[in-house]
């Protein structure tokens, strides 16, 4: 029973950083109808900025503070100059992040070397909690608490805010929302910028559980898009619920049957996109 | 005229086939992997430039294939023809499957799909270590024997020259689909979907057949990848093979038959001196990528074009010219 509990809140640990990562990829895939592979490179980036910074400052809250900074920057950088001349230009938009993401990922590679790196986590959640007989990293259980928060705060933000409202209204009919006086081009930066802060945060975040390694912003990348396909494109409720279910399915996986682990993350999407081709709360296409 | 132009064709086809045969080892070597890559990208081409699907997975049948042919030859017989003929049936099965799955969807959802979908594969080849031999791949794959005709695999110049010739072979067949009604079918559907719908055309069945065509010629490159390379690992299947190839084919010119080869050649030739020169040639790679965007959206050709007559290009990227729209509704009419 316990052995299942651990493996749960591992599962759910795991789940929660993926939402962190997906949130970002749904919100440009479904409202701006952007595809942006570059945001594998804001996790990674911002995993290795946050490690740079914690060895600096010895604070881990600095290190957050500056993945998420800096990435938001390069994403706002990157939408403002590249991806929004290409607004209508989907193959345009992949080839442009594909080669951004081979370029910062060779470029992490040269400065940060081929071996893997992970982040201390900081002293006050470098304890353990007993949960029946066993022990569980109390890192683990933060980290669950801080995706839930940010959870509920996208949800306030974007259902029950006036801003929330306007990127609601900027996604629907941008023509329109302009003629009401939205600044349509400011809330689709905002909300690229927005993706792009929480990849990078989840990085640095995910860097004493996952770690940077070389690749390591292709393989998040996949596991995002497989959570926005599976969830559906635009749907904050279909990121959450795709990121659990990605992070029991790989948990479980890479214990009980790690040869076919990979497999059997993208199998249930077959499945799914069987039955709902536009994913679990997608909008009809 | 007629004759001039055959002539023309025969003697092209003889320098494809004979031409780089004069080259060092080296060189063949590399003249053949082009061809290979090639072959590959025409067929992506397919599905992209003409009928107008973002395919962002199509290295699935192309290492499905070549991992087809590795496993057969392995694990079961040395035999060119059941191999061959077995991976690619397999080849065929795996993307009517996946055209099923992937064709339910549009734009960028398509996108997505055929790129999670490439990823099931690369993620079983990747893991399933007894099997497919994991990261590490299948080594030591032999070259096939082709007994019957004059022409000894191991030898490069001979394998070279067997590579150019199935090229060729599948360049004409290709060349036939794209000028058939079908073809123009096909240009008809990326161009104006309701009115094709309109028109008593089956859509779904129509693009589903440009699929199973498109991975069928993949799976052709592969065979000849993996006998050429003596090694197939997880990359071939990899989103990295199938981004490769979108840009062979955006370089070279979408919804133009010979544009993918012109762009197999950069990419190949310039992958290969910028990976002697530097370490980092990915990031010159994803440069190439981000460059190709700016300044040459429909390819090399065009670009040069516009240099040269310095007109104002169409501003929308990537779509065809007018005359390829009034050469597929005169086909159209024609039937």
């Amino acid at each position: 029973m316990t052995v299942w509990a651990i493996q749960g809140l591992n599962a759910l640990s795991y789940g929660i950083l993926l939402y962190l990562v997906s949130v970002g990829l749904t919100l440009t895939l479904g409202l701006l109808r952007i595809i942006n592979l570059t945001h594998g490179s804001y996790y990674l980036l911002g995993g290795y900025l946050g490690l740079v910074t914690i060895e600096v400052t010895g604070s881990f809250l600095a290190g957050l503070c500056v993945a998420g900074v800096a990435m938001m920057a390069l994403g706002l950088a990157t939408e403002r100059l590249l991806f929004r001349r290409y607004s209508d230009n989907e193959p345009a938009q992949v080839l442009l992040s594909l080669g951004l993401l081979f370029l910062l990922g060779d470029i992490a590679l040269g400065i940060w070397g081929g071996t893997a790196r992970t982040i201390r986590p900081p002293e006050l959640l470098a304890g353990a909690v007993p949960i029946g007989s066993q022990q569980f990293p109390s890192y683990r259980l933060a980290l669950i608490g801080v995706g839930l928060l940010v959870a509920i705060g996208l949800w306030i933000l974007l259902e029950r805010t006036r801003l929330g409202l306007m990127v609601r209204a900027a996604v629907d009919d941008p023509e329109l929302a302009q003629a009401m006086r939205v600044n349509v081009p400011l809330v689709m930066a905002g909300v690229f910028s927005l993706g792009a802060l929480l990849a990078g945060v989840a990085g640095t975040l995910g860097g004493p559980i996952v770690g940077m390694y070389p690749g390591g912003d292709f393989d998040i990348l996949l596991l995002a898009t497989v959570i926005v396909i599976l969830g559906g494109m635009g749907s904050l409720r279909g990121a959450f619920l795709g990121a659990l279910l990605i992070g029991i399915i790989d948990t479980i996986g890479r214990s009980s049957f790690p040869e076919l682990s990979l497999f059997a993350i993208f199998a249930p999407m077959a499945a799914i996109l069987v039955l709902r081709p536009q994913g679990l709360f997608g909008r009809a296409f | 005229m007629l004759l001039v132009r055959w002539v023309f064709l025969l003697l092209l086809a003889l320098l494809v086939v004979f031409g780089p045969t004069i080259l060092p080892p080296y060189y063949v070597n590399l003249a053949t992997r082009v061809l290979i890559f090639a072959l590959f990208a025409m067929s992506l081409d397919l599905l992209l430039g003409y009928t107008g699907l973002w395919s962002f997975g199509h290295a699935a049948f192309f290492g499905f294939a070549a991992y087809g042919v590795g496993l057969f030859t392995l694990r079961v017989q040395n035999n060119v023809i059941l191999a061959v003929l077995t991976s690619l049936t397999a080849t065929l099965l795996l993307a009517a499957l996946f055209g099923l799955l992937s064709l339910r969807a549009r734009g960028v959802y398509f996108m997505m799909l055929t790129l999670a979908l490439a990823q099931v594969v690369w993620g079983v080849a990747f893991k399933w270590r007894s099997f497919t031999g994991g990261d590490d791949g299948l080594p030591a794959i032999p070259r096939p024997d082709l007994s019957p005709l004059p022409l000894k695999a191991a030898n490069s110049v001979d394998f070279y020259i067997f590579t150019a010739v199935i090229f060729i072979i599948a360049v004409s067949i290709l060349f036939l689909i794209t000028r058939s009604p079908f073809g123009a079918s096909l240009e008809g559907i990326r161009e104006h979907e309701t009115r094709m719908i309109v028109l008593g055309y089956n859509v779904w069945l129509h693009r589903y057949l440009a699929h199973l065509f498109a991975a069928l010629f993949a799976g052709v490159a592969g065979v000849l990848f993996a006998y050429h390379n003596g090694i197939v690992s997880p990359i071939d299947l990899s989103v990295v093979r199938s981004a490769e190839a979108l840009l062979m084919v955006v370089l070279g010119g979408a919804g133009t038959l010979f544009g993918p080869v012109f762009g197999a050649l950069v990419v190949e030739l310039l992958k290969h001196f910028v990976s002697i020169y530097t370490e980092r040639w990915l990031a010159i790679l994803g440069l190439i990528y981000v460059i190709t965007v700016l300044v040459a959206p429909n390819g090399i050709y065009e670009a040069i074009q516009r240099l040269f007559r310095f007109r104002v290009a169409p501003s929308s990227n990537l779509a065809p010219s007018d005359h390829r729209m009034r050469r597929w509704i005169l086909l159209l009419r024609r039937r």
